[in-house]
């Protein structure tokens, strides 16, 4: 299973707590995380990566093992310890952002 | 006995006052949706407890929720709001054209006959229509698609459409306003659009009387005279006999400021009395706080021209703060109610017509908007 840690403002909004776990068939990218996520949590469609083009929304950056993952392809493969449940994927809201 | 029931999007979330009908103690339930900007929060006149709210932010985009029970719960519903073909361009501030792209829901007007069916005003200017409870939204493309889109220019608080307000005695006839385009009227249902700007005139661009390019803050009708419209613009209170086809200014003596009058956000009008408007005057252009820090409300029984300010519960020295343009409100009980709120935080209500005010709540973030439901 993949380990996907959310901010406050999307627990909330999916009604979860902690982390998610989250199963991925075929390679563990951003994108195949993402589908999971918005299939299993369809609220949080369009709060991560836009409707439309599906890119990162500015104010929300991936991080994983220690890795800033934000402007990797969303299609490349993720850390072996993502994949295996060691370690989390980051789904962080910037410190700026708010008014 | 009547009950109201207050609905106040605010910078950082939604907050519920009820009262009874004397409306004098107040239950306050919030933050809903605690750290969002909740840009408008509005209820079904068919069905008072469906609520829709706009929530979004900065972090994560747009969110739509709706309420079958008041406010007791919420449910997240669709929030893809995808502009229809190709978007185009419209004007940037610097006049170089600047692709449409959605940004947030200013506004959301539930149908007067059916619950399920409401129309979002947004930001990049266009509007949107669910007819099954905010499962799925579609644009209505011929507002956006008007003739003129391509050289619509944003206002200071983006390109933004903030005013929907649907006819009740021709059911096909819509109005909304854009700043900063102006106001269009529909009477097919949202299919086809006029823009509705003769009579305006701005000084500050390059041909002041111009069909489009006027900055209309809000603009509010009587619902048993509806082709008579009250227009809050940048500058100049306006109103029209003719829905919207001819424009006059109605300033009279509202406070001068530097040779121009009647600058503010807000206008509506008294629930009985349809003669009977509100403006909050605010300093313009850059400073938008009350003249001289007294926070003034400014009733007009003759429907403009003749103001009178009411003063007593508001402050009157040192008060800086602003009143937007969706944060007035009426109700409709016997004696009308009038409500607003502040970027300071207060929502003031009167009980009597404006006479007298006091603060419902003095400490919320920033008021954005403000909406009262008369509960049986």
């Amino acid at each position: 299973m993949i380990r996907v840690v959310l901010p406050a403002h999307l627990r909330t909004l999916a009604q979860v707590t902690g982390e998610v776990e989250i199963a991925v068939a075929g390679p563990v990218t951003q994108r195949a995380i993402l589908d999971a996520l918005e299939a299993r949590y369809p609220m949080l469609q369009g709060t991560i990566r836009d409707h439309v083009t599906q890119q990162r929304r500015a104010f929300v950056r991936f991080f994983a093992c220690q890795e800033d993952l934000s402007h990797e392809s969303p299609d490349a493969p993720l850390p072996d310890a993502v994949v295996s449940g060691a370690e989390p994927f980051l789904v962080v809201g910037a410190i700026a952002g708010g008014k | 006995m009547s009950r109201v029931r207050v609905l106040v999007g605010t910078r950082k979330g939604a907050f519920i006052l009820e009262s009874d009908g004397k409306r004098e103690k107040w239950d306050i339930s919030g933050p809903h949706f605690a750290g969002w900007e909740m840009y408008h929060v509005k209820g079904s006149p068919v069905d008072p407890n469906r609520l829709y709210a706009s929530q979004c932010s900065g972090w994560f985009g747009q969110l739509i929720q709706r309420s079958n029970d008041g406010g007791k719960t919420w449910e997240p519903v669709d929030n893809k709001f995808v502009y229809d073909g190709v978007p185009g361009t419209h004007k940037w501030y610097d006049g170089t054209p600047h692709p449409w792209e959605f940004k947030r829901v200013w506004h959301l007007e539930p149908s007067l006959t059916d619950p399920d069916t409401v129309y979002a005003g947004v930001e990049d200017a266009a509007l949107f229509r669910t007819v099954d409870g905010g499962k799925s939204w579609q644009e209505l493309p011929g507002m956006r698609g008007h003739g003129t889109g391509s050289g619509w220019q944003p206002g200071a608080g983006g390109l933004g459409l903030h005013t929907i307000i649907l006819d009740p005695k021709e059911p096909k006839r819509i109005f909304i306003a854009i700043s900063a385009a102006g106001a269009f009227r529909s009477d097919d249902g949202g299919a086809t659009w006029k823009a509705i700007n003769r009579g305006l005139r701005s000084e500050y661009i390059p041909d002041p009387d111009a069909e489009v390019g006027h900055c209309v803050h809000h603009m509010a009708m009587h619902p048993s005279r509806p082709g008579v419209l009250f227009m809050q613009k940048h500058w100049d209170v306006l109103r029209s006999e003719n829905a919207g086809d001819l424009w006059k200014e109605v300033n009279g003596n509202l406070p001068d400021d530097t040779g121009k009058r009647g600058f503010g956000f807000v206008i509506d009008v008294h629930a009985h009395e349809p003669e009977t408007i509100y403006v909050v005057p605010i300093k313009s252009d850059s400073q938008h706080f009350p003249h001289e820090g007294k926070l003034r409300v400014y009733r007009s029984k003759t429907g403009g021209n003749e103001w009178e300010p009411l003063t007593k519960g508001l402050p009157q020295t040192d008060c800086y703060v602003n009143v937007l343009r969706d944060a007035m409100a009426i109700d409709s009980l016997d004696s009308c109610g009038v409500y607003f709120g502040t970027t300071g935080g207060q929502v003031y209500a009167s009980a009597d017509g404006g006479d007298r005010w006091n603060p419902i709540v003095r400490d919320l973030p920033a008021v954005l908007s403000v909406e009262v439901q008369t509960l049986a």
